[in-house]
């Protein structure tokens, strides 16, 4: 629409001013943070993101960008699946300690046989369980990522518990089920092929050969997902059902909607991507740990929220949230890098976490405030 | 086959140990504008609950289009033809126009289950046809529904009763919040579905218009309905008696 139109009240609105999307700002504060950082390295004679020894060959400071990547892609998976869950007007908060009780079961099914000419000396199971195809720990692992996703929707939809309780309860649960599996000891020395599902070369195979970025599955998983769930989200019923339920829970209802198979849906698609967090993390690091993902639902919900996705429910965008998982991510990093005693980032993590919220409600009442 | 559409018998319901609605007896026919009036809390939004599946009811029967019909939820109730603006609106507040519209009944390019491709063009398009047949105007569709003001919202709601085929519409309060100009509007909306002969339930306080546009007035008084009076043959000072209880109708017999 071009033209200029009255509306009630006889209001006029010129619809090539549109209002600038909030991704905008988010983009904008990205770079705006990267910048500090970059700054504040020059001052100490080095470089956030660009390469300042003579004796590498490189552009870009490579090592620190693979740190950010990859905590980019691993928390910002998970965070894919809690943005869908909070604009539905849930949370969750169990994400991570499924990632723990995911990369032990599924680990366990990945393990080889024989380490360097002698038995796995972390076997968890008798030899029917080693050297599976590499389909069975990743069906194994998305089968609990939705086992866990399924109860907490289940929990959420057909009980009047609160979400936050809910996923609280699946938080411990999960974690008890990742220490008990092998008595909190690790697992390791998975099959070559579960190895290759991280540290293999995903784009490569996908284009065929044509592009190559060997080492960086999850940074292409990641980015693979986002685009996917961003589809969904803005042009399927799905994403329209999650807006509807998360802004009038009420409206979605009375409209025919049917709100409780909608929620456990969605929970169980959040419980399935923290499993694929799961999986890339074991198959990166090569072993797995009952306390993998501890605190990490708390990133991937800052991350979310930091990219404008409201806690309120109804608001938010995949695309925010991927901009969020960015700044997220530079700014432990820029902390790191401007050696910012680990004590202190820790701190620093838990103002950025309650910060985002301070917004999110700062946004929410100046958005009261105007209507 | 009768030319009633809506019967109730005995319609009943108790919220634990408040009777918001009790034995109501209620006819419409095909064509006829209803309207229910009472004071604030007399039972009419409960009453029009009851008919439309959002609650389940404490006894009583309901008949709609020649069948007794036993809706478990709105959608069952809609998908029968009967279409309703609620009190509480129930829209939407962080989706736009066409996205509010057709919640629930959207238009898909491809179906797959909950993920369906949303038609989003066809939409926009039916929405737009939708606001210039009702005469709304909104000035931008893709705003959601939380940046618009009280009358717009009430004009998206209710153009989206009229934009679907429908056996009954049904109104609670539809110009409670609006200026004169909205009123007007939302007045020649309900016109017109009079002139397409399509019957209506119309839940207002507001008496001139009651008198101007249906041809029947039931009133409703703590939980009870307590008259039911032929426009024609009543006065604005008798339905008054009877919301406040200074009369009674001691037989409520059939009128029409
Ligand atoms: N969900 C509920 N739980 C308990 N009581 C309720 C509930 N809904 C309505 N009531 C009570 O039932 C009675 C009738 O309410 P109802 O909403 O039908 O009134 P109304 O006639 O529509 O009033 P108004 O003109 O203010 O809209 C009121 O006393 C109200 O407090
Ligand atoms: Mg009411």
């Amino acid at each position: 629409m071009a033209q200029t139109t009255h509306g009630v009240g006889g209001v006029s609105f010129d619809a090539s001013k549109r209002t600038w999307p909030n991704e905008i700002n988010v983009l904008l504060a990205l770079v705006l943070i990267t910048l500090v950082f970059e700054v504040l390295n020059r001052m100490d004679g080095g470089s956030f993101l660009f390469n300042t020894r003579a004796n590498v060959d490189a552009i870009f400071n490579e090592q620190r960008i693979n740190i950010i990547l990859l905590q980019v892609a691993i928390t910002g998976i998970i965070a894919l699946g809690v943005t869908q869950v909070i604009i539905l007007g849930g949370i969750d908060l169990s994400s991570g300690s499924v990632v723990g009780a995911t990369a032990m079961i599924a680990m366990s099914f990945a393990q080889t046989a024989v380490v360097n000419g002698n038995p796995n000396p972390k076997a968890i199971f008798g030899d029917w369980a080693m050297d599976l195809p590499v389909i069975v720990p990743i069906a194994v692992g998305l089968g609990c990522g939705l086992v866990a996703g399924f109860i907490n929707g289940f929990l959420v939809a057909f009980t009047r518990i609160p979400p936050f309780i809910a996923t609280l309860g699946m938080m411990v649960s999960a974690r008890g089920v990742a220490k008990w599996w092998s008595n909190g000891n690790p697992i390791s020395f998975p099959t070559e092929s579960y190895a290759s599902l991280s540290n293999g070369d995903l784009l490569g195979s996908l284009t065929f050969g044509l592009l190559s970025w060997p080492g960086q599955n999850p940074a292409v998983v990641f980015v693979l997902l986002a685009v996917l769930l961003h589809l969904v989200m803005v042009y399927t019923v799905y994403g329209k059902r999650c807006y509807a339920i998360g802004s009038n829970e009420d409206a979605a209802r009375m409209s025919g909607i049917n709100v409780a198979r909608h929620k456990v849906l969605v929970y169980s698609i959040a419980g399935m991507l923290a499993a694929v967090a799961a999986i890339l993390l074991t198959s990166k690091n090569l072993t797995a740990q009952a306390g993998m993902g501890v605190m990490y639902e708390l990133d991937a919900i800052a991350m979310a929220v930091i990219g404008g996705v409201s806690l309120a429910g109804g608001r938010g965008s995949i695309v925010g949230t991927v901009i969020g998982a960015l700044i997220f991510s530079v700014i432990i990093s820029g902390f790191t890098s401007i050696r910012l005693d680990a004590y202190y980032q820790e701190m620093v993590k838990g103002a950025i976490i309650v910060g985002a919220v301070v917004l999110d409600q700062w946004r929410q009442r100046r958005r009261a405030a105007r209507s | 086959m009768s030319d009633i559409i809506l019967k109730t018998e005995g319609l009943t319901k108790h919220y634990g140990g408040v009777h918001a609605l009790q034995d109501a007896d209620f006819e419409l026919r095909r064509g006829e504008h209803v309207a229910i009036m009472g004071d604030n809390g007399a039972g009419k939004s409960t009453f029009v609950r009851q008919i439309t599946g959002v609650e389940q009811r404490t006894a009583g029967r309901i008949w709609f289009d020649g069948r007794e019909v036993n809706f478990a939820g709105p959608i069952e109730a809609r998908e029968a033809g009967i279409e309703t603006v609620f009190q509480n609106l129930a829209l939407a507040d962080d989706l736009d126009v066409p996205s509010n519209l057709f919640l629930g009944r959207e238009k898909f390019l491809l179906r797959l289950g909950p993920f369906s491709i949303l038609d989003r063009r066809a939409m926009r398009q039916a929405t737009q046809a939708a606001l210039t047949k009702t005469g709304v105007k909104i000035p931008n569709l893709s705003n959601t529904i939380r940046n618009m003001s009280g009358g717009q919202r009430q004009c998206v709601a209710i153009a989206r009763t009229a934009t679907f085929a429908s056996k009954l519409i049904i109104m609670d309060e539809p110009t409670a919040a609006l200026g004169v100009r909205e009123t007007a509007q939302v007045e020649g909306i309900i016109r017109q579905i009079k002139a397409h002969g399509e019957p209506l339930i119309l839940i207002s306080h507001n008496m001139r218009q009651v008198f101007d546009l249906v041809d029947r007035i039931v009133v409703f008084r703590r939980g009870r309905i307590v008259a039911n009076l032929r426009k024609d043959q009543t006065t604005g000072e008798e339905v008054v008696a009877y919301i406040t209880g200074a009369k009674t109708q001691p037989e409520l017999e059939v009128v029409a």
